[in-house]
């Protein structure tokens, strides 16, 4: 038996609103790296489930572009965030007070 | 289904910034340090040749790769806007890098590689190539605000930009996933379509709609989420703010505007509110908090949104009719023209912030144009001339921009609407030329006239000269801008 498409959708919204509000309430950079991650991964759900609802293929091929993306910008990312901690000794976004927030 | 070469003609000068950009980061590490410029004389070399071939887009248009890309005269007047500001921005960066002793030819490869982006973004007719081109263009930037990484503010501004430029592309994609299941497709014309049949009643539509204007809002820096936007700006190498400010900005108000008339052109009625809105507030606030910034930099980044509302006027007078109406094309046309003002304006006076140094440092203080006029008088006056044009005094070309915008609105029915601008334009000009007042009638102190400096070298020097003279001929003679403008939306729907 096939599950609904409403599952898929109130699962992945579920997903992205974790990664919603761990972005804007949690103080480690990465941890706030994960929840971007989170919020990428609901729309990935998204993707497939309504590509498999719709049979469709286009979705399928969104996400290969869209977790490429996902790569690179972690790959980025992760940098910025080795190059900060190399000044602040700190992954704690209250530390990053040069410029006011 | 392999391309064909119809398809790769269309995308040519993407390819050739792209191939340019990848042969400019082979040869970084080959090159002796005395001879980077001439990586960024290639850049440039490849940016004339884009804007030859690109100025033969001007007047027809093709879809390419099964319409996942479109070359009309709308994307063409954008890139051929990009090219320039990408020029100046290099030509510029070549005296800014010596004197920041950045050494690392690259950053013409990520200045090439992020305008790659910005031009997908253009000519992106399916969210797919518009999501690709917003990405290539963000992540470049990360890098490129933290291209002075042996100095804390540049990585923060770097830190910054990235968690919350990947936070709104993440918002944004939930939008496309929303948009994808509603429609089947991520092509605009189907999703037009899709979400003119099931109206804005319908929750999927809704929420697509508000994710995709709250990822472009982050884009463009409107209120309420423009707040990455000063400290990015600050801390940032002066020639990649300016670079952000203009560049960038451009891009995203392209695709936004693309993105709102071709998708969601049928339900207009609906999202035009959320942007009437987001433009008013974001012009009071940018012209407000711009008023208690001592940091030059940070004051042309309030500034900056504070123009990103001005722009969005333009948007909101093309969502208030149907397409097509001469109203509407009107708005597009006049915020194109408005950006490309304040193109000039403002990398103008950036330009003169980045030579101005006080030390080993950037001259980015209020304090430190304390008295320029008696020190370097040609600086100061460039710096009024822009000062005064981005406040949108005649006869310069900020008035004109101004003009066209309010006259749109106007035209539309909302006179109330240019009347809220006119008035926050005034009180944008108590900053703006506090600035001239204190280069001008301010004593610089003995310290000040020791130390401060003005990094002045023939390529700046253009730099200035092509922003100067945009502004005083396009603020005297629109005309021709404006028929390239108007000649540009026809193809638009």
């Amino acid at each position: 038996m096939a599950v609904p498409i409403s599952y898929y959708v109130v699962l992945s919204g579920l997903v992205f609103l974790i990664g919603l509000v761990g972005v804007l309430t949690r103080r480690n950079i990465i941890v706030i790296l994960l929840s971007i991650e989170l919020m990428l991964n609901a729309t990935n759900i998204n993707f497939v489930a309504f590509s498999s609802y719709l049979g469709n293929l286009s979705g399928q091929v969104f996400v290969f572009f869209a977790l490429t993306v996902a790569a690179a910008e972690v790959a980025v990312g992760l940098a910025i965030i080795i190059a900060l901690y190399r000044h602040t000794t700190s992954i704690n976004v209250d530390d990053f007070r040069l410029l006011k927030w | 289904m392999t391309p064909s070469l119809v398809d790769l003609g269309a995308i040519l000068p993407e390819l050739l910034i792209v191939g340019a950009a990848c042969l400019l980061l082979v040869l970084d590490p080959i090159t002796p340090s005395s001879k980077k410029d001439l990586l960024a004389w290639m850049s440039l070399g490849a940016l004339a040749l884009c804007f030859m071939v690109t100025i033969g887009d001007l007047n027809h248009r093709v879809l390419a790769f099964s319409d996942l890309v479109i070359i009309d005269p709308y994307a063409a007047f954008w890139k051929l806007l990009l090219y320039v500001i990408s020029g100046m921005t290099i030509l510029f960066s070549m005296t800014y890098l010596k004197e920041e002793r950045i050494e690392l030819a690259e950053y013409y490869g990520f200045i090439l590689l992020s305008l790659a982006g910005m031009m997908i973004m253009v000519s992106g007719a399916d969210l797919l190539t518009i999501y690709l081109g917003i990405e290539l263009m963000s992540i470049s930037l990360y890098i490129m605000a933290g291209f002075k990484r042996f100095e804390a503010k540049s990585i923060e501004s770097s830190a910054k930009y990235f968690i919350l430029g990947s936070f709104s592309s993440g918002i944004l994609l939930y939008g496309i996933s929303l948009l994808y299941g509603i429609s089947g497709s991520t092509k605009l014309t189907d999703i037009a379509q899709a979400v003119t049949s099931r109206g804005f009643d319908d929750p999927m539509v809704l929420f697509a709609t508000m994710f995709l204007i709250v990822g472009f809002g982050f884009k463009v820096s409107a209120v309420p989420f423009h707040m990455w936007t000063p400290d990015v700006y600050q801390g940032a190498p002066t020639s990649v703010t300016a670079f952000m400010a203009v560049a960038s900005k451009a891009a995203s108000f392209a695709a936004f505007l693309r993105v709102l008339l071709e998708g969601f052109g049928g339900v207009k009625p609906s999202w035009q509110g959320l942007i009437l809105v987001l433009c008013i507030a974001t012009i009071a606030l940018g012209n407000i908090v711009a008023i208690v910034q001592t940091n030059v930099k940070r004051m042309l980044a309030y500034s900056s949104i504070a123009h990103a509302g001005y722009a969005l006027i333009g948007i909101v007078v093309a969502g208030s009719v149907a397409n097509g109406d001469p109203i509407a094309s009107g708005g597009v046309s006049s915020l194109m023209l408005y950006l490309a003002i304040y193109s000039f304006m403002t990398l103008g006076a950036f330009a003169i912030v980045g030579i101005l140094r006080r030390g080993g440092l950037e001259g980015e203080e209020l304090d430190d144009f304390t008295g320029l006029s008696k020190r370097h008088k040609g600086a100061a006056f460039l710096m009024m001339i822009f000062m005064v044009a981005l406040a949108g005094i005649p006869p310069t070309a900020g008035f004109m921009g101004k003009f066209y915008l309010f006259m749109a609105a106007v035209n539309a029915g909302m006179a109330w609407l240019a009347i809220i601008a006119l008035i926050f334009a005034a009180i944008s000009a108590f900053y703006y030329l506090r600035v001239v007042m204190v280069m001008y009638m301010r004593e610089p102190s003995a310290a000040q006239e020791n130390e401060t400096r003005l990094a002045f070298t023939p390529t700046t020097s253009v730099v200035l000269a092509c922003a100067i003279a945009g502004v005083i001929i396009l603020g005297v003679f629109p005309g021709p801008l404006v028929s390239v403008t108007t000649s540009a939306v026809m193809s638009f729907p």
